[in-house]
């Protein structure tokens, strides 16, 4: 292993490639620089930039500091507080939806109070999500499922999420709650990881929304790969801790990442990550599948059964609570200075 | 004094074997399955058990104790979980840059520190001695990250004088002793130094006053020496106990700051530390870990060593 393992750290510094940029110089966790491919077959997309330096600056703060210092000439992903501070400084910010949820999970097992339908829709009309775009300076896209409307595996949902307080009150009240009487739940929550932007102000808001139709919130809150190896886990295993909820956030770009995995009777820990053990008839595959080839398979027979019965509706709805998509967005200087390369 | 020396030695090596085990013990006891960061999300558990069996996961904590002791003896801290890489060569390269910072930090602070100590220890009780003073509560009061967070939007952010992040205009991989590379040092550093610098002026001025409640300086002074001549005495009686807590926070510094080296980028073993915390990578983090807790054993050894050379009262103890 030795070997290969060397010659595996070495490959970057040859690295030859067929696109329209070539690695140049490569220095672990700092930095990548990238050079025009001379040779690309198609000249008009032949780069008109000398160098491209690729600098990884994992902490948001560093990044706009980077940026406005002018070390760098774009960023991705800028600290939401400095956006105010970017644009007056003249800065562009370039914005994109991309597939990226950020949801509770429901534990389905028993004695959760998620199995309440009522309560679970009572919740998802309690969030507010205008105040939760403004929490995050705009830089969200309320959603309205698992995946968006435009999302060809979006389906034709009965119940549509918006934010009703009266309504959302009126369900607790059937379940047998209100404000005085509140419903306590157990939330798993982090502090950072993945691409949640601030999950502790977002997860205080829910809870704020949450208290007022009578639903108390206590969290527990891991650290991000904690969380992660609890997902896996399941609801049921000791290191969720008895949560009723889990709050990973995941990119949504297929069925399978934005459904299936999290939904498929067939894929109940520790064999997936169905973390609340979720099994409507219409979600698990025939045959139950024994590898990850295997699992994909039978996973996207389901999810085709699924989406043609219309289940998704139900499921998109009645199994997660709140999500909000991410946006992706970029901060760059507007003034196009001549420079020699463009560092981002 | 030979004798001294290997007994020191000798007393080191159970300091190390249990240094080792808390290392190994913490990142196990710590919650997480270090596998997350490499398995696929939708991975079965046919294929965790495999990659359990590959980095040998499975096998009882004694036995993968022994085994990574055997192995780090020999120079071989394993493969970096995320990265694929060896532990060892991703270490190197941090430690040579923390190493870069460690002794710009350690110039600056251990100069003020002890310029600040003596001064406002000499001068007790003084206008001069309570701003020295105020300095060094500042400096160690103050939160470094924060401070660094500071420095960098009023000298990079607002004036543009000094670069926010990063080790020079080309990375670490280039580093060269010239302006352009030294300026990106100089906030990092500064940051850096400005906790060891209040420490440091806090111990000194403390010794500096017993120091000079003490009767052999009466006896000086009746003797007919000068201040500068009873100065000098002080200075070399304060020195054994300052080279003592100045070798403890080069130690500190040698092991990087998590949260400077976040703050600034810098690619030194805080920042690796960070990464590897992050990214749950078991072998990255106790290989560096095991490395940076073994300097610090090393050093109180060299300062050991120092001090019962300055003082010949400590061999005797």
């Amino acid at each position: 292993m030795g070997d290969g393992r060397q010659e595996l750290g070495q490959f970057p510094q040859g690295a030859v490639g067929h696109r329209p940029w070539k690695l140049d110089k490569y220095t672990p966790r700092e930095r990548a620089e990238l050079v025009p491919n001379a040779a690309y077959w198609d000249a008009a997309r032949r780069p008109k930039l000398e160098r491209v330096v690729l600098l990884p600056l994992p902490d948001p703060a560093a990044r706009t500091a980077a940026l406005l210092s002018g070390q760098v000439d774009w960023i991705e992903a800028p600290a939401p507080d400095a956006i105010p501070q970017l644009k007056s400084r003249g800065m562009v910010i370039t914005q994109n939806v991309y597939p990226h949820n950020w949801t509770w999970h429901f534990s389905r097992v028993e004695g959760s109070p998620w199995n309440d339908i009522r309560v679970r829709k009572a919740a998802n009309l309690a969030v507010d999500r205008v105040a939760m775009t403004e929490l995050l300076g705009g830089l969200m896209v309320p959603a309205k499922g698992m995946v968006p409307p435009s999302s060809p595996w979006f389906g034709k949902p009965k119940f549509d999420i918006k934010t009703d307080l009266a309504e959302a009150t009126k369900l607790m009240a059937e379940a047998g709650y209100s404000k005085a009487k509140p419903l306590t739940v157990k939330a798993i929550i982090s502090l950072s990881g993945s691409g949640q932007m601030q999950p502790l102000a977002m997860n205080e808001l829910i809870q704020q929304n949450l208290g007022e139709i009578g639903i108390k919130v206590d969290f527990e809150v891991m650290e991000w790969n904690a969380l992660l190896s609890s997902w896996r886990a399941g609801a049921k295993d000791a290191s969720s801790r008895g949560a009723h909820s889990t709050n990973s956030s995941y990119f949504s770009q297929d069925p399978f990442t934005a459904l299936i995995r999290h939904l498929d009777g067939g894929l109940l820990p520790p064999r997936g990550t169905n973390w609340g053990f979720y099994t409507m008839p219409r979600w698990t595959p025939a045959s139950p599948p024994s590898a990850t080839r295997s699992t994909r398979r039978s996973s996207s027979r389901s999810s085709r059964r699924c989406m043609r019965s219309s289940s998704t509706t139900r499921c998109s709805c009645s199994s997660r609570m709140m999500s909000a998509r991410g946006r992706c967005r970029r901060a760059s200087r507007a003034s196009g200075r001549r420079r020699t390369g463009t560092r981002i | 004094m030979l004798l001294y020396l290997l007994r020191r030695v000798v007393f080191t090596l159970p300091t190390m074997f249990g240094v080792a085990v808390v290392c190994f013990a913490l990142v196990h006891i710590a919650p997480g399955d270090p596998l997350v960061s490499v398995l696929p999300p939708d991975a079965s558990q046919d294929l965790k058990l495999q990659l359990m069996t590959i980095y040998g996961f499975d096998r009882p904590y004694h036995e993968q104790f022994l085994r990574w002791i055997g192995r780090a003896l020999q120079g071989d801290l394993g493969t970096s979980i995320a990265t694929g890489r060896g532990v060892m060569s991703e270490l190197s390269r941090a430690l040579g840059n923390t190493l870069i910072l460690a002794t710009f930090a350690t110039f600056i602070g251990f100069f003020f520190g002890t310029l600040f100590g003596f001064v406002a220890g000499y001068f007790r009780n003084s206008a001069i001695d309570r701003i020295a003073s105020l300095i060094s509560v500042i400096g160690v009061s103050v939160p470094h990250y924060w401070l660094g967070m500071v420095l960098v939007i009023i000298f990079s952010a607002q004036l543009g004088w000094l670069p926010a992040t990063g080790a020079g205009p080309g990375g670490s991989s280039d580093w060269k002793w010239d302006w352009a590379h030294l300026r990106h040092v100089i906030l990092p550093a500064v940051t850096m130094s400005v906790i060891p610098m209040g420490i440091v002026a806090r111990t000194i001025r403390a010794l500096v006053a017993d120091i000079l409640s003490q009767e052999f300086v009466g006896g000086l002074r009746a003797k007919g020496l000068l201040d500068r001549g009873v100065f000098l005495h002080v200075v070399k009686n304060g020195a054994p106990t300052a080279l003592a807590v100045m070798g403890l926070q080069f130690g500190y510094l040698l092991g990087g700051s998590i949260l400077i080296e976040t703050v600034f980028s810098w690619p030194g073993t805080g920042f690796l530390l960070g990464n590897a915390i992050f990214q749950r990578d078991l072998p990255l983090l106790q290989g560096t870990i095991l490395v940076l807790a073994m300097f610090f054993v090393v050093l109180n050894l060299a300062v050991d060593i120092v001090q019962s050379l300055l003082d010949p009262r400590i061999q005797r103890a």
